[in-house]
């Protein structure tokens, strides 16, 4: 199982981080390497076998619609990079 | 203080409570180490002197009001994944270095209440992802044992601070190891709790279905004290348990009989320990397989029934974890996008862009590479192939831990398959690093609490014995560790430095 350079380049835009030459270079080549080892699963008979998700048995967990406190907003924006007023500022979503 | 003379919690508790020491000449102790130490050891990312001498002081006033609690006035460290409000959580990255929590992790927020003092945030690898620690963005933590080698991960700053006598103990975070491994490298006690044990809240995630905090100290009998303060329900963790409240030191005494392990077992009789196969590896050093074969005939000198059973899926379990874990991350850290908090690219008008310059900037190369395998697993065409055959493996390893555990009380393994490696060592080599893992990961797939303790020395460096067990079996493991750790010395061995 080997990655395609362009497979490589395809999945950092769908994760967002671009990636310089060099790191799709070294990521093609140690992805490459991790996915021949995963082949191992192919060995594994799943027919039938349910998927786990969590190891713990969950349950949805709802809670009673009671007023709480929330967050002070001065302290939260105070880790934005671009607060403006009591909002995060953002680049233009919509192109012109 | 020397190394040997820095005091477990239950000795620096007893010294508290008999005015022997107060809490800020205990703190100022660790400060000073810290300042002495920190130079070649590098375990914190930030000290916190001023915040911990006023925790002190308002320890001591609590001592002199009896109204201490066993974690009152004793200095610990926090690893920099549990945010802490008002003191910089960074989990090493360049993304968060700057990062101030608005509020506490609810197990920081546990331990305060208890009178805890922080010390400082641990260093570890970026975002808990990798084993050496050497995926700090910010500086490598070095082995107390050995500078020259690293001191486990994702943990190590943490296991480092506790063998080094910087701390008292630390709270780590374990995904696939990083309490348990960086605790047998340095020498001292790691415990993952079943998974759900220990709220969440507040612990940046990284791959939720298998993130678990838990405690590095320096004996068993201090990482049940510190179990009994972090555990227990928490409504703003969904995934957490409801279990009635247990005090894990309660049966500790029960098991320094000359054979504590003879009664006892879930069946009556003996406990009876599960030895896998498959846990000793190809490529195991000599050194760990002898220690390892040495505690268990310990183990049988002590009461305990020792019979070789086999976990046939074991060797399935690293690329089980090495899909789940990164595709559980590639989802987490989609929310690192430069906007809310953090490291952020503003040099463009276009928002793609900003996103994507925003991420390479702030990730580094172990994130980014767990981040695009996590998105290629989860991919339209690749999905079943990998996530979904995944979780199906996932199935198959957990049943074959349930057909074990009917058939024994615990399993002992090595924790780590070797002793600490030397810095620089494997970092180039994803494969090679991901196998260190093989012994740990397995417990995280199926949720199951497990135990490193120290059990002898390979080349001058700790080895690490696994106790593992199934779900809610930590007193169990912890009873059956202390039987061991008192029969033995080498919780008591401490690095010269």
């Amino acid at each position: 199982m080997s990655l395609e350079r362009a497979q490589v380049e395809q999945i950092a835009l769908l994760a967002r981080i671009s990636l310089t030459p060099e790191e799709v270079d070294l990521f093609q080549d140690q992805l490459s390497q991790l996915l021949e080892q995963f082949q191992v699963l192919s060995e594994l008979d799943t027919t039938d076998v349910p998927p786990t998700g969590h190891a713990v048995d969950l349950q949805a967990v709802m809670r009673d619609d009671d007023d709480e406190d929330s967050l002070d907003p001065e302290e939260v924006l105070s880790n934005a990079p671009n607060p403006e007023g009591e909002y995060f500022r953002v680049k233009a979503v919509l192109e012109e | 203080m020397a190394a040997e003379e820095m005091p477990t919690i239950h000795e620096a508790a007893q010294k508290l409570a008999q005015r022997e020491i107060s809490s800020v000449e205990l703190t100022r102790a660790h400060l000073e180490r810290i300042d002495r130490l920190e130079e070649r050891v590098k375990s914190f990312i930030t000290v916190t002197p001023e915040l911990a001498l006023k925790q002190a002081e308002q320890a001591d006033q609590r001592i002199a009001a009896g109204e201490a609690g066993p974690l009152t006035g004793i200095p610990m460290q926090m690893k920099d994944v549990i945010s802490t409000k008002g003191v910089k959580t960074t989990c090493a990255s360049r993304m968060l270095e700057n990062y101030v929590p608005v509020y506490d992790a609810t197990v920081a927020e546990r331990l305060l209440a208890q009178g805890a003092v922080l010390l400082g945030k641990g260093n570890m690898d970026e975002y808990a992802m990798g084993s050496s620690c050497e995926n700090s963005a910010f500086f490598p933590t070095r082995n107390p044992w050995d500078l020259e080698r690293v001191p486990g991960g994702s943990s190590g700053g943490g296991a480092a601070a506790v063998a080094a006598g910087e701390a008292v103990y630390a709270l780590g975070s374990d995904t696939g190891g990083s309490v348990r491994q960086p605790a047998s490298l340095c020498g001292v006690v790691g415990m993952k709790p079943t998974y759900g044990m220990v709220s969440r809240y507040g612990l940046v995630a990284y791959a939720s279905s298998l993130d678990q905090i838990g405690p590095i100290t320096r004996d068993v009998t201090d990482c049940a004290l510190v179990l009994n303060a972090i555990v227990g329900h928490d409504p703003k963790d969904s995934t957490s348990l409801r279990q009635p409240a247990v005090d894990y030191t309660s049966d500790l005494a029960e098991y320094i009989s000359p054979s504590p392990l003879a009664t006892g077992g879930a069946q009556g009789g003996p406990f009876r320990l599960g030895v896998p196969e498959e846990y000793f590896v190809d490529g195991m050093q000599d050194g760990v397989r002898e220690s390892v074969q040495a505690a268990i005939k310990t183990l049988e000198g002590l009461g305990a029934s020792v019979e070789p059973v086999s976990l046939p899926t074991t060797k399935y379990a690293l690329a089980c974890y090495y899909i789940i874990a990164p595709s559980e991350c590639s989802a987490n850290l989609a929310r690192y996008d430069g906007v809310k908090y953090g490291f952020s690219y503003q040099d463009t008008d276009n928002m793609w862009e900003a996103m994507e310059r925003t991420r390479a900037g702030g990730f580094g190369p172990e994130v980014k590479r767990r981040v695009i395998l996590g998105a290629y697993a989860l991919s339209a065409g690749y999905y079943d192939a990998y996530y979904r055959k995944a979780q199906q493996a996932r199935t198959l390893i957990r049943r074959d831990f349930d057909r074990v555990f009917e058939q024994v009380d615990a399993l002992v393994t090595p924790t780590s398959p070797v002793v600490a490696f030397r810095l620089g060592e494997k970092i180039d080599d994803p494969v090679e690093m991901y196998l260190i893992d093989v012994c740990t990961v397995p417990a995280n797939i199926a949720g199951l609490p497990g135990i490193s303790v120290p059990c002898g020395f390979s080349q001058g460096l700790p080895v690490g014995m696994q106790l593992l067990g199934p779900h809610l079996s930590e007193q169990r493991l912890l009873n059956i560790a202390y039987a061991y750790e008192q029969a033995t010395q080498w919780h008591t061995e401490r690095p010269q430095i």
